[in-house]
């Protein structure tokens, strides 16, 4: 199944920007998305194919506008929810509740 | 930084938290309390990606192999278990090939549908490799690509690209540099770089030229 992420030989991505001396992450939260992917990968759930297949799911535009570790992020949500490990409900419900407690 | 609580006090206090780091952090909560994931297994994970899984170890492999013709064998004939001799195995790193530079070939190393990657030998990929524009053009251009990089290879050297799988994952073996025939083990490990195993630069000069 070809898709957005299938980039091989697409025109208009410009130039290579290589960072010099990068950091393995960017942001605390890359850091959590990472682990908690590899963590929740450890249940045995799904396996490495399910987890790409699950990333490759996000809406073309979305995924063309997102950065990697949120790829990651759709994905594990996702996976999450369709292996009945979490709703979709209390996912939102705890992003609400963190989302007032600091507007407070 | 992190105030030793483990958090970044910028991200925590100083400004509001964007849409991307509430939902890591309601999953991250969410999963902890459910008892799905260990805080510290995240904590390991974390540190064992981000401070000892890296460049250095593969490194330490092309340098074995430069120093070593029976090593160099192994490594070409069955990479996973040669690069295993090391103790370097695990994760997206589980069936290794190593492609070996000569002077008439040039390798180099893309995942064009994501960012499959050597995770053992390499550590996590950098941003660019993951990224659109390397994704695309490295099969479609890559001499483009490499003289971007800095590498300009003469017209007769035949450049093969290899696309990375979730099954195989690749390595390039560096061609030794130059001037480096008195060079220890460890001394020439220090001259490979990261990029010179994706097969988009080159091991560096050594500093000054053995007697």
């Amino acid at each position: 199944m070809n898709g957005v992420h299938d980039m091989g030989g697409m025109h208009g991505f410009g130039p290579v920007v290589a960072e010099a001396d990068e950091p393995v992450f960017h942001a605390e939260w890359e850091r959590r998305a990472f682990a908690l992917t590899l963590a929740a990968g450890f249940l045995g759930e799904w396996n490495i194919d399910m987890s790409r297949f699950a990333r490759e799911q996000m809406p073309p535009a979305e995924s063309l506008g997102a950065s990697y570790y949120e790829h990651w992020l759709w994905g594990l949500e996702h996976l999450l929810v369709a292996r009945g490990l979490l709703t979709r409900e209390e996912l939102e419900a705890r992003v609400a509740v963190l989302r007032r407690a600091q507007t407070r | 930084m992190s105030g030793g609580h483990g958090h970044d006090h910028d991200d925590e206090y100083t400004a509001p938290l964007g849409e991307t780091q509430l939902r890591v952090k309601a999953l991250e909560s969410l999963l902890t309390e459910k008892g799905l994931v260990d805080p510290q297994a995240l904590a390991a994970l974390i540190d064992l990606y981000e401070t000892r899984v890296g460049p250095r170890n593969g490194a330490r492999v092309v340098a074995r192999a430069w120093v070593d013709p029976a090593y160099r064998k192994r490594l070409l004939d069955n990479a996973s278990a040669a690069i295993a001799e090391f103790g370097f195995t695990g994760r997206q790193g589980e069936d290794m090939v190593v492609l070996e530079n000569t002077p008439r070939v040039h390798n180099m190393v893309v995942c064009t549908l994501c960012s499959c990657y050597p995770w053992p030998v390499l550590g996590l990929p950098p941003v660019w490799y993951k990224s659109p524009p390397y994704r695309s053009r490295a099969v479609l251009d890559p001499r483009g690509v490499l003289k971007e990089f800095g590498v300009a290879l003469a017209d007769d050297v035949e450049v093969r690209v290899w696309d990375s799988t979730a099954e195989v994952r690749y390595l390039v073996l560096p061609e030794r540099p130059p001037g480096t025939e008195g060079l220890h083990e460890d001394e020439l490990a220090a001259l490979v770089t990261r990029d010179s195993m994706i097969g988009v630069g080159r091991p560096k000069a050594p500093e000054r030229r053995p007697r």
